[in-house]
């Protein structure tokens, strides 16, 4: 077999003897293009096709703003106490031996495998006030069911396993040795876990965290039972975005759904360079 | 050098104080009682609040069986789908080193970062009754909105990357040595992959086809928006849980949830099994 | 600060690690634990460290009982073979952290913690790397911060795990001579394991050989080369012959003949004979003597080394031979130790 390293050449790919790029590479930008590069094309044609102008109203429409507020605001909050638990959930998975350790790690994947709708209702009927937790909270004044904060509940369900999932891989590569050098010079163990391990996390943290968020704001499923869907308090922007279609507004639903792929991406471009600079700097990211 | 943990002993160096511990677990557990497991048992007793008889009879509705048909039906044509786009755009990303690769990844991941209500949104601005195709599916009386082609389209859209995430990194781990050596020996593409890579993959491609499987059957808000709801036609099983939820009949709702459900601990049980058995033969450096 | 281990046992789930080994290491010496992979130097290290607890047995830093204290508690400084270092830190935050995480009137202020760092890192040769992260400096670097971190807090005992095991082979020579003017220059009690001979004899002070959990001898190199203190410490250490030897009335006996040399005051019976390569004598013609064919010779460095087979048993032996005695394979050579160990 003769390999031509020919320098003149501009070459796609470098040479290899298997065979099958050309095939599989077709069949993947074919199917790529037909199923999602198309149909996004297409929502971002409709989009231009409004005007700016009229776009700007749309997407000025007090109801939409709130329910734009109220996806966003839920989702970072459940982001948040999804990292502080997920942390503290993946830490007990990787270092602490205990009877149902291996019950509790697959479970906590239960939120992928079960559909967001099953999700909703069964939240929902423990939340209500009539729920089992739901009627514990009622005489003290909190309601969680029909409220936002039925919503962070949710997005809390769903978001979890993004966390753990993206800190325990790393938590179980961390080198013994890192925290041992951390205490024979001194440190406690709260220093050691507080100033050495957390900030050496904190690249994964920040990625489960933009994941956990990211999945949040879209999600329609599991929220719209328990979130009451009362406009400018606790509807969702993807919820809007349903009654818009179902008045035949399609401007309107196209108006939400752009401004939606605008936050959210310029949100993972944000925390992708901060992971870069994370990996040039300090020569790990995750 | 001997380093076994010694933990009977003092303290040592590397963990919390035995109280510490325990509180981290204990808090652990409260937080997942609250979180997941009150939910999961909640279908379960919700379903069979009004006892046995209730169940099933909610279960024996028509509408309720023509829903689990069409959601046979939507992930057996969408996860094979998704199936063979995946084996093959592994095979061009991880054995290939080409110009755009990580462009092209990132390109695959897209459905992930998208809301489903949008991935739905999507197809009916591309095929609805106003759109530039609109009219011209309609004077070929060809139905994809409010249809099984929507369904499936939306669930191929939302399910797109499972597979291909999977094998990627899998396929990157192993590499192309045991290729290169079956072609040394005589051995076609096809051979070469029959033989060799598809063996090397087949646990990763199994773990990735049920993932993908059990997304695509629970898929709600992509399918909600293509469906049009039309009772004992376009509902799937998630369809028919929110149209009996919102009739208040929640016994009903929670039977079919029930069924659900067993499908999402039949997936994690199969997952957590592959994983423990198969853990080499799974990428390591999977994620969700 | 002195260091006694005392008695120390330490068992692992199924085998034990260290079998009731004692060592005084007297203050500001640079010791050092030499022995093969499993021989217990490590764990030995980690015990006076506080990073493992002894089975049973204690350490004393001074008078005090270190056994009963944290390793937090012991204040002693460790590098680790990586290193360790926190990446996450650039090379000053690394050497002030021991400072840093001090509690109360404990801490020195914030432009003192500075100061020593700096100071630290001028000793180390690390001035103005100050601000770069862990992941930016060389291996020889990392090594540097690492010995600066540990001596950050004024360790009451330096250690320090295969220092230079992750450093290519130049690398290592230089920082060898560095870490020993570093030692002379700070006075540091310090104590560090090694499978590198060469290493530990060149540096150390005193070496304490080990092997399967226990201490074989403790010396300074010379005594360790020129009277090693059993067989293991004989092949161990350098190059050394072995035959089965028979004592007979102070005279010692290879197969059926003397071989000249005088064992006044072993008792009869057999024995095994230890020398080196070079403490031969060679002898022409052979009226007691050890005596055999060449059956492989090559050169090294100054000198050439040759295989012997000698004896009804073919039993090999090696030594060493000036270059100007030319080529010799396949001739007959007859020699004697000179310097030699019977082990019975």
């Amino acid at each position: 077999m003769t390999r031509h390293r020919t320098q003149r050449r501009w070459q796609i790919r470098q040479p290899s003897v298997l065979p099958g790029f050309g095939l599989a590479l077709g069949v993947t930008l074919s199917w790529l293009t037909l199923i999602v590069l198309i149909p996004l094309a297409g929502l971002v044609a409709r989009a231009s096709g409004i005007g700016l102008s009229s776009f700007l109203a749309l997407a000025a429409d007090p109801r939409v703003i709130a329910a734009l507020k109220v996806s966003f605001g839920t989702a970072f909050l459940a982001a948040l106490i999804n990292v502080v638990f997920g942390v503290i959930l993946a830490w007990v998975l990787v270092r602490y031996q205990f009877w149902g350790r291996r019950i509790i790690d697959a479970m906590v994947d239960l939120p992928f495998a079960l559909p967001t709708a099953v999700a909703g209702i069964a939240l929902t009927a423990i939340y209500a006030p009539n729920g089992w937790i739901g009627a514990l909270l009622e005489p003290l004044g909190l309601k969680v069911a029909f409220t936002p904060t039925g919503i962070v509940i949710a997005l809390i369900f769903v978001g979890l396993p993004f966390v753990v999932r993206t800190v325990q891989p790393i938590m179980e590569e961390i080198d013994r040795e890192v925290e041992e050098a951390a205490a024979t010079l001194g440190a406690t163990r709260f220093q050691t876990i507080s100033r050495v391990l957390l900030p050496g996390l904190a690249p994964a943290v920040l990625t489960g965290f933009s994941l956990a968020f990211a999945r949040g704001v879209g999600e329609y499923g599991s929220v719209i039972f328990i979130a009451g869907n009362r406009p400018y308090v606790s509807e969702i922007a993807p919820l809007l975005i349903v009654i818009r279609l179902e008045e035949f507004n399609y401007a309107g639903a196209t108006a939400i759904a752009v401004i939606m792929l605008i936050i959210s991406f310029a949100m993972l471009l944000v925390i992708n360079s901060i992971q870069a600079w994370s990996r040039r700097r300090y020569g790990y990211g995750a | 050098m001997a380093r076994d943990a010694d933990s009977l002993n003092v303290q040592s160096a590397t963990t919390e104080s035995p109280l510490a511990r325990r509180a981290l677990i204990g808090l652990t557990l409260v937080f997942l009682l609250l979180v997941l497991v009150l939910p999961l048992i909640a279908v379960f007793t919700e379903a069979l609040r009004k006892g046995v008889p209730a169940f099933f009879e909610a279960l024996g509705d028509a509408e309720t069986f023509s829903a689990i048909r069409l959601t046979l039906i939507v992930a057996g044509i969408a996860v094979p789908l998704n199936l063979v786009f995946g084996i093959a755009a592994s095979w061009a990303i991880a054995k290939f080193e080409f110009k755009g690769k990580a462009f092209l990844t990132t390109l695959i991941d897209l459905p992930f970062s998208v809301s489903p209500v949008i991935s739905g949104l999507v197809f009916v601005l591309l095929f609805g009754s106003h759109s530039v195709l609109g009219p011209i599916l309609k004077s070929y009386n060809i139905q994809i909105l409010f249809a099984v082609p929507g369904l499936v389209l939306a669930t191929v859209f939302v399910t797109f990357p499972f597979v291909a995430r999977e094998l990627i990194p899998l396929m990157q781990e192993q590499g192309t040595a045991d290729e290169e050596a079956a072609l040394s020996l005589g051995a076609s593409g096809w051979q070469t992959f029959l033989y060799v890579t598809l063996p090397n993959i087949k646990w990763g491609l199994l773990y990735g086809v049920l993932l993908c499987n059990a997304r695509a059957m629970g898929e709600f808000g992509a399918v909600s928006v293509v469906s049009g709801h039309i009772r004992g036609m376009t509902n799937t099983m998630p369809l028919q849980v929110e149209i009996l939820y919102n009739e208040y009949n929640f016994v009903a709702a929670f039977a079919v949830a029930t069924l659900l459900a067993l499908l999402a601990l039949v997936t994690l049980v199969l997952k957590t099994l592959l994983e423990l058995r198969f853990s080499d033969a799974i990428s390591s450096g999977r994620r969700h | 600060m002195e260091v006694r281990v005392k008695n120390i046992v330490k068992e692992f789930a199924r085998f034990p690690a260290l079998e009731n080994v004692s060592l005084d290491i007297r203050s500001g010496e640079l010791i050092a634990l030499l022995g093969p992979s499993g021989s217990g130097k490590t764990t030995l290290l980690r015990l006076i460290a506080g990073l493992e607890t002894p089975t049973t047995g204690q350490i004393f830093f001074g008078d005090e009982d270190a056994s009963q204290k944290t390793v937090q508690q012991r204040n002693i400084g460790f590098v680790f073979q990586h290193y360790a270092l926190f990446r996450h830190m650039t090379v000053l935050e690394n050497v002030s952290f021991g400072l840093k995480v001090r509690s109360g009137d404990r801490r020195p202020p914030a432009d003192e913690i500075r100061r020593r760092a700096l100071e630290l890192l001028d000793l180390v040769q690390l001035s103005g790397l100050e601000t770069r992260y862990p992941a930016q400096l060389s291996g020889g670097q990392r090594q540097r911060v690492a010995l600066a971190r540990a001596m950050a807090v004024e360790p009451n005992v330096l250690l320090l795990d295969e220092p230079f095991g992750a450093l290519d082979a130049q690398v290592r020579r230089e920082l060898r001579k560095w870490l020993r003017d570093i030692h002379d220059h700070t006075g540091h009690t310090t104590v560090f394991v090694t499978h590198d001979q060469e290493e530990a004899l060149e540096l150390a002070d005193r070496v304490v050989v080990m092997s399967k959990g226990k201490i074989e001898q403790v010396g300074t190199a010379d005594e360790i080369y020129d009277t090693p203190a059993s067989p293991f410490v004989y092949g161990f250490i350098g190059e050394s012959n072995v035959l089965p030897v028979r004592i007979e009335g102070g005279e010692i006996w290879f197969e059926d003949r003397p071989i000249g040399v005088k064992a006044e005051g072993h008792a009869d019976g057999d024995g095994r004979l230890y020398f080196r390569p070079h403490d031969i004598e060679m002898l022409e013609g052979c009226g007691g003597c050890l005596a055999g064919i060449v059956t492989a010779s090559r050169r090294v460095a100054g000198t050439r080394h040759v295989e012997v087979s000698t004896g009804a048993s073919n039993a090999s032996v090696e030594i060493e031979l000036p270059i100007d005695r030319g080529n010799v394979d396949g001739s007959r050579l007859a020699f004697r130790p000179k310097k030699w160990t019977l082990f019975r």
